[in-house]
């Protein structure tokens, strides 16, 4: 019977070494470990067996039995992962055709970079407050310290809808708005669209958008505003960045600066980009004038503080090297696609 | 403000090369925008000296000089022009130089003409770049021979020879600081800059004999409108050019040089900054100056030829009868300086600034003198300037000064002593400057520090408070030598609901693949004919710009709508085959009885695709999806009613276009343009737009999304094919099924709309399927199909029958 149980293990081994389906291998299960197999006709015969041959002879069944079983498995497994490879190779593709991406909308260049700027104030707490753009003559100029006939009203070509209503020309409108309406501290950006009537030409637009910060509180120094803008610029253009300041006149603020960048295609020396001076005009900033924190009500002998001004489109044309401001307002999809 | 360097050179010696005066002076508050070398332009021309001229044997019109220019042999050079004598001194322009011709530069090359050598060119005052105002002696159509006043040293550069090699800064000076448009007002920022003395000293002048109030009188009408004025009187005038230094300062500074008189009060403006003016005795009628509001209706006739309109707010110099100059802005033709004059009366006067402003605005001629009377001059002034003119007179030995001299004080001497705390500049500061360099700097400004107070200099107008002094200290400190600094303290910052709320909009809208856009808020009123707005349409009634730059730009739009069209519109006109655009920005409302408009923000949407790839479920799709993401509770999509709120319905195809109404409230359009609309704009295809009311619809979204728990127990799902007329919108159909099914009803969705074969004419089939779930329990087959049996009757009672 041990002969016989090994025959029948050699025969179904090499049976499943000629097996090419999975089909064929359950034809083998059936003939040697089915009810009817070959197997199972050696165990109906046990009983002719002494007591002793009886457990001898059913453990090498089983032991058979339990081989040819891990040998179809074995077989099973190879054949399964062959006919998965063979499908895998079917569906091969060229993977250098064109990719069906969903659409995406793209910011428009202005607002990418103003939530930027707006991250970085956010961060150094600094609320954003709104205001109306079509504004009072007081709002946009006398509060600011420039009364009726001011000559510094020159540099800012109005646009008026009548004598005492305007477009603003700045967004410090909204700083005398929130001054009014919050006590300090006070620490807010107000960005916004401004008017001045400016023909439209590479540079020049009569609606374009302006950034003006505002902190007021007890000991706010003009090394606070330095140190304020050096952190902005830092994160906006880059850790060597190299600002200049120089003394200007605003009538709103007293000290007022203005903040140069020194030229990054020459360094400094001077060159076609920065017309030769080195540096880049940026922004204009001050002291806050007691004037105009009187005219809000905040005591100038308590209170100190900062303004600043930053043009978006300057920032926006200056990052993505964009040398035609018309470009920003034109919405040429081609253009707009780039961002 | 041009300043000549060699006339700053007059008062202050700044040891130092151009570019670094320049950029020391901006850093210490004098803005420079440029500098430029007087022609330099102009290479290689010298001062030549005509030995031999003889006609050229082949031209009846040109000659062949023999010019000595200093190389040792002359060098032979052919000249058409007529005026050259032997023995005359000229520019000769030598083989490989530069100079001007007909305003650009030119190189000039040895040639020959018609067969005779020439080595170069003379040179006329216009190939210079110079005209007869720079050397009145000269001709126009000729060389220029060197006059007496020329170094006629042969083979010196002619540009040195005849002082045309100033350098002139160009700066930029605000509007605080009329007191530095004037050379002396440089030099003393300069000195005080370089650490360096100024010497300015006080002009003076010999005078004749003789009582000024027997000549003529002044009298001040208005003193508010002009404090101080000053007169003095000049005789046996005689009327010439100035001489070469003096043309040469004007010209450098931009000036015309006219004639002596003239240049004299336009050389005194630019030196003291104090504007001037000259008028011939003779026609100031009854040798009387009045100074008085001009009367309505009079005119005067300026300087410049033109006959002007004066208002009664103007103040005007007038002689007994008549004006005879603008105040502060110019004086007139018929009083003016000639050739023939022999008396002349100087005005020094201090004018109002904010009238001056106003006049020279009015009449709309801006002068050298309103620009410094409008910023504001200190009336101390006046008194130097006058001087300075007398002075001028008698070195130049134009006329006799009379030693006496009118001065109409009405000044109001006020206390300008400003309170100087050290220790309140450092706090403001934010800097640790010593209070005795804190002085010097202020000394060196020109300030008198006495008794804790600061008192500036007269011709500094712009102190009036402590920062004041807190900036004199800082610009001569160094601004970049203030430390930087955190803002103390803790400060928190968060957006606002409408802030986030807009970042939610634009998000999603950004998200559906539409390109977001920049547009400008003005427009035409043209535009409402172009989106078909009605003529009655409140739309119409707008902020409008008084001022505008031009049609296009001149009224405050008040609908979004004709700004997103006009980007649909340009990018047709580029060619590109699709387009789709999103923006949120304001319109601007008139409001009755209110000074501001309102200013609501709104979404609007255009979409155009060449390909034909978009319809108008697209933007249906997006307005829902943009609806969804910001939190919008249940909405009604609907025809425009008659009255709709939003007149821009006239834009929109009419069987294309829909509302959505939340809680009663109309928030938004969108639809299929009207093809009138498209053809107005010049777009060949079929293009979309919406518009949202964005802080209505903030208003009705939950601010906060809460969770809904998930399904516990499966959903049952049933399908159900309807015939109905075709007229019958879809809404209804969903809105019966919603409410027949109640609470069970998951969701409704359409999977099939069907016309055609099959079906009667003016039916349809429409398929939808219908997810039902408990939330209590494993919804059983039974309740399913009572559910649907509610449905169908609903459905049937509303003309829609089930398919069979």
């Amino acid at each position: 019977m041990t002969e016989q149980l090994k025959a029948i293990e050699e025969k179904a081994k090499e049976e499943l070494s000629k097996a090419v389906d999975l089909k064929s291998l359950d034809e083998i299960r059936v003939k040697f470990l089915g009810k009817k197999g070959e197997i199972t006709g050696i165990l109906k015969q046990m009983g002719k067996l002494s007591p002793e041959e009886r457990p001898v002879i059913g453990q090498l069944a089983n032991k058979v039995r339990a081989d040819i079983e891990e040998s179809i498995t074995a077989a099973q497994n190879t054949l399964k992962s062959m006919a998965a490879a063979k499908k895998l190779e079917a569906e091969r593709i060229d993977v250098t055709l064109p990719g069906k991406a969903p659409r995406l909308g793209a910011a428009h260049p202005l607002n990418a970079t103003l939530a930027e700027v707006e991250e970085v104030f956010l961060g150094m707490g600094f609320d954003i407050v709104e205001g109306p753009e079509v504004e009072t003559d007081h709002y946009c100029f006398e509060a600011l310290n420039m009364p009726k006939h001011h000559p510094a009203r020159d540099t800012q070509d109005t646009f008026y809808i009548n004598e005492n209503v305007l477009l603003r020309t700045q967004t410090s409108s909204v700083q005398i708005r929130t001054m009014e309406q919050m006590k300090p501290p006070i620490r807010i950006i107000s960005p916004g669209r401004v008017y001045r009537s400016d023909a439209v030409d590479a540079t020049h637009s009569p609606l374009f958008h302006q950034i003006e910060g505002l902190v007021i509180d007890k000991g706010i120094t003009m090394a606070d505003l330095k140190g304020t803008l050096e952190l902005l610029l830092r994160r906006l253009y880059g850790e060597d960045t190299q600002l200049r300041f120089r003394p200007h006149h605003f009538p709103y603020t007293e000290p007022s600066a203005e903040v140069d960048l020194m030229c990054f295609n020459c360094h400094g020396k001077g060159c076609s980009m920065c017309k030769g001076e080195g540096y880049v005009e940026l922004l204009g900033s001050g002291m806050v004038h007691p004037k105009v924190l009187e005219g809000c009500g905040i005591d100038p002998e308590v209170y100190s503080g900062f303004a600043f001004g930053i043009g978006l489109e300057r920032i926006t044309m200056g990052r993505y090297s964009i040398n035609d401001m018309r470009l920003l307002y034109e919405n040429d999809m081609r253009f707009l696609n780039q961002f | 403000m041009d300043l000549s360097m060699k006339w700053l050179a007059d008062y202050v010696d700044c040891k130092c090369d151009t570019k670094k005066f320049c950029d020391e002076m901006t850093l210490s508050g004098s803005k420079v925008e440029c500098f430029r070398e007087e022609g330099d332009y102009i290479s290689n021309v010298v001062v030549g000296h005509v030995v031999d001229i003889v006609p050229h044997p082949n031209s009846d019109h040109m000659f062949i000089c023999q010019i000595d220019v200093g190389e040792g042999e002359p060098v032979q050079i052919v000249t058409g022009a007529q005026n050259v004598k032997k023995g005359d001194y000229v520019p000769a322009a030598k083989h490989k130089s530069t100079v001007l011709h007909e305003g650009k530069p030119v190189k000039i090359t040895k040639g020959k003409l018609r067969g005779e050598a020439s080595n170069g060119m003379l040179c006329s005052l216009d190939e210079l770049g110079l005209t007869l105002h720079d050397f009145p002696y000269a001709i126009e159509d000729g060389i220029f021979i060197l006059g007496d006043d020329c170094d006629k040293t042969v083979g010196m550069d002619i540009k040195k020879a005849i002082g045309f090699d100033d350098t002139v800064v160009e700066f930029e000076i605000t509007s605080n600081r009329p007191d530095c448009l004037s050379v002396t007002g440089l030099a003393r920022e300069a000195a005080a800059t370089f650490n360096i003395k100024a010497d300015i000293k006080e002009p003076t002048f010999k005078g004749v004999d003789g009582d000024i109030n027997e000549i003529m009188s002044v009298e001040i009408h208005n003193p508010e409108l002009c404090p101080r004025y000053m007169a003095g009187y000049v005789k046996n005038v005689k009327i010439g050019p100035s001489p070469r230094w003096l043309r040469e300062r004007l010209r450098a500074s931009g000036v015309r040089p006219i004639n002596n008189f003239v240049d004299i009060t336009n050389f005194v403006m630019l030196e003291y900054g104090q504007p001037m003016h000259a008028f011939d005795l003779r026609y100031v009628s009854g040798a009387k100056i009045n100074i008085r509001n001009a009367k309505a209706g009079e005119k005067i006739t300026t300087l410049d030829g033109v006959e002007r309109e004066l208002s009664e707010e103007m103040l005007v110099i007038a002689d007994a009868e008549k004006p005879v100059a603008v105040a502060g802005v110019m004086g007139g033709e018929y009083s003016g300086i000639m050739d023939d004059t022999t008396a002349v009366v100087f005005e020094s006067a201090c004018f109002d600034g904010a009238s001056v402003r106003t006049t020279a605005k009015k009449l709309g001629m801006r002068t050298d003198a309103s620009a410094r009377f409008e910023k504001g001059l200190d009336p101390e002034n006046t008194y130097f300037a006058l001087m300075r003119a007398f002075e001028l007179v008698e070195q130049l030995g134009c006329g006799e000064v009379v030693r006496t001299y009118i001065d109409c004080d009405k000044t109001v001497a006020k206390d300008k002593g400003v309170t100087f705390d050290p220790d309140w500049i450092n706090g403001f500061l934010g800097t640790d400057i010593p209070a005795a360099q804190q002085e010097e700097y202020l000394t060196r400004l020109g300030f008198e520090i006495k008794d804790g107070k600061a008192y500036a200099p007269y011709y500094r107008i712009d102190i009036e408070c402590k920062s004041d002094l807190a900036e004199e200290v800082a610009r001569l400190y160094g601004y970049n030598n203030i430390p930087d600094t955190i803002i103390r303290g803790v400060a928190q910052a968060k957006l606002t609901r409408k802030q986030r709320f807009d970042r939610t909009v634009t998000n999603a809208m950004l998200g559906m693949g539409v390109n977001e856009i920049t547009t400008f808020s003005f427009i035409s009123p043209k535009y409402f004919d172009k989106i078909r707005l009605s003529k009655e349409s409140k739309l119409r009634n707008t902020v409008v710009i008084s001022n505008p730059l031009g049609e296009d730009t001149s009224v405050m739009r008040t609908t979004i709508l004709p700004s997103v069209m006009e980007v649909l519109a340009r990018n047709y006109s580029f060619r590109n085959a699709e387009c789709y655009a999103f923006e949120l920005g304001n319109e601007y409302i008139p409001v009755d009885g209110e000074v501001l408009p309102e200013e609501p923000e709104r979404l609007g949407i255009g979409l155009y695709d060449a390909n034909g790839k978009i319809d108008f479920y697209t933007v249906k799709g997006m307005i829902e999806e943009l609806l969804d993401k910001c939190g919008a509770p249940e909405y009604e999509v609907a025809r425009p009613a008659e009255n709709t709120a939003f007149d821009e319905v006239s834009a929109f195809h009419p069987g294309r276009v829909a509302v959505i109404t939340i809680e009663g409230k109309e928030l938004a359009i969108f639809g299929e343009l009207h093809p009138e609309t498209c053809e107005n704009y010049g777009i060949g295809c079929r293009a979309y737009a919406a518009k949202v009311n964005i802080p209505e619809l903030m208003e009705v979204c939950a601010e906060q999304k809460t969770y809904k728990p998930l399904p516990k127990f499966p959903a049952a799902t049933r399908d159900l094919s309807l015939i109905c007329d075709d007229e019958m919108p879809a809404a209804l159909i969903e809105r019966t099924i919603k409410d027949a099914a109640g609470s069970i009803l998951e969701s409704v969705t359409l999977f099939d709309l069907y016309k055609g074969k099959q079906i009667a004419e003016g039916k349809k089939s429409i398929s939808y399927s219908l997810t039902l779930r408990s939330h209590e329990g494993t919804l059983t087959d039974e309740q399913a199909d009572k559910t649907m049996e509610k449905v169908i009757k609903a459905l049937a009672a509303q003309g829609a029958e089930l398919r069979s």
